[in-house]
């Protein structure tokens, strides 16, 4: 049974892996407070609630933290089990299935998510975290096709837990498209995803939450990029 | 008519332990494929073709479940017997939080740590894995295993450190995870090796042993290749 107490989310508006969280969290109409964390200057409650990695997101339920993003995906699916649909399937060979899809998008994409906006020091270095991205996703448009059966999402008519996380670096690549000129996700080599894209930025859940501005998310780079700027060890 | 249950698997792989563990625990049987990856089989590319790697469960005629920790959540999941992760959502999230901890920040600096030749880059490694472990210790004070008086998730989680522990540190000449620093640590690799379900997946020591002496040199060539790489 849900309860126990409130919701309050710590997150920045820009991370792919707060963002996620946010339309679970709408997918199960869950009310909840955001904290718009400045990770120039973290809250004394983010420091205390991810001690380990003094990271977003956090979830807070009735003050205890639940830290890593696809935990809080896992965390509010069983939970709020009563809440509406779960974004991990019933059947446990499908959970695997989703669980895996989900791990190898944060290996392979989220790594070059890494080095596409925050690690490259040239153009050259961001168009080769660009071209991991692209292959990455090539390997999803084949999952895609794979899970989908021919519906909407990964998760079939509704979505799940690989379009959640997947979603989540959807604002990223609609600033990096604006950067480098041409679609992270390409309608030529990943049609369905490209499609599914639309589908997911069109869906209730991710309005307000996925950004839909490149330009304001642009303008926000360079203080993420002084935050993350290497410190001698 | 239950389903026949594949493990595609490699000696001395923690990974591959965590699955058969599990498969041990809910007393499920199961034919051990056992693969030399130094010459994959076309059954492990077929299988495995994204990772290439074990173990790989192969469940009936579904296509093949990877990833060790993911294994184990299968099993739990689709066979009866004593639940594997924590009953309570809340205690299920800080296992699955702890294993993540366990795979990004304790297994890699642990194992360039023992192995690398001396210097600034083994020391960086030694500092954080020293660090690293110490909150693994504070998750432990008290407790016989991770989530209590049984072995769990978790446990399979941290078993790089359990089993291979002693034999790493015998062939490597390192000793990291010392019983003054790290005592509840030490008395879980004890009560992890003699759990009964657990040894009865564990090669004897000697083999563990001689399997790391014999693959000593290439792997200390590959981990200060990678250090140089950096």
């Amino acid at each position: 049974m849900a309860g126990g107490g409130d919701l309050k989310l710590l997150g920045v508006w820009t991370s792919p892996y707060v963002i996620r969280v946010r339309v679970a969290l709408n997918l199960k109409s869950l009310p909840y407070e955001y904290v718009e964390e400045n990770l120039g200057s973290k809250s004394a409650l983010l420091l205390a609630s991810n001690p380990v990695h003094k990271t977003v997101p956090v979830l807070l339920h009735g003050g205890r933290p639940v830290n890593e993003s696809q935990v809080i995906l896992q965390y509010i699916d069983e939970v709020y089990a009563s809440n509406g649909p779960s974004v991990l399937p019933a059947d446990p060979y499908e959970r695997a299935a989703a669980r895996f899809w989900a791990a190898y998008v944060d290996d392979k994409v989220g790594a070059a998510w890494q080095g596409m906006l925050f690690t490259c020091r040239t153009e050259e270095e961001r168009a080769a975290a660009v071209a991991r991205a692209v292959a990455a996703l090539q390997t999803l448009e084949g999952a895609l096709e794979e899970c989908s059966k021919g519906k909407a999402f990964f998760g079939g008519d509704a979505i799940g837990f690989v379009d959640v996380v997947l979603g989540g670096y959807l604002g990223w690549f609609g600033a990096v498209d604006k950067m480098i000129g041409r679609r992270v996700i390409d309608p030529a080599k990943t049609p369905l995803l490209a499609r599914w894209e639309e589908r997911f930025r069109a869906a209730e859940a991710a309005k307000g939450v996925v950004p839909d501005d490149a330009d304001k998310m642009l303008e926000f780079l360079p203080t993420l990029l002084a935050l993350s700027a290497p410190k001698s060890k | 008519m239950a389903k026949a249950v594949k493990l595609i698997g490699a000696f001395g792989s923690p990974f591959v332990h965590r699955a058969e563990v599990a498969l041990h625990l809910k007393g499920v049987p199961y034919e051990l494929i056992r693969e030399d990856l130094t010459n994959k089989s076309e059954l492990l590319l077929r299988h495995n073709p994204i990772h290439k790697t074990v173990p790989v469960l192969l469940h009936g005629d579904r296509p093949a479940i990877c990833e060790s920790l993911l294994i184990v959540e299968y099993v739990d999941e689709a066979f009866d017997g004593p639940p594997l992760l924590p009953v309570d959502p809340y205690d299920r999230a800080m296992a699955r939080f702890w294993a993540q901890f366990i795979e990004q920040k304790c297994s890699m600096p642990f194992w360039m740590a023992v192995w690398l030749d001396d210097g600034e880059a083994r020391e960086g490694f030694v500092r954080e894995t020293r660090a690293n472990l110490a909150l693994l210790e504070a998750r432990l004070q008290g407790n016989r295993f991770f989530a209590g008086d049984a072995v769990g998730y978790l446990d399979f989680a941290a078993c790089g450190l359990a089993h291979l522990l002693g034999p790493i540190e015998e062939v490597a000449g390192a000793s990291l995870v010392g019983a003054a620093e790290f005592p509840a640590l030490r008395r879980w690799v004890e009560a992890y090796t003699s759990d009964e379900a657990v040894s009865a997946c564990l090669p004897p020591r000697e083999q563990l042993v001689a399997n790391f002496a014999g693959k000593k040199d290439k792997i200390k060539m590959a981990v200060n290749a990678m250090v140089q790489r950096s």
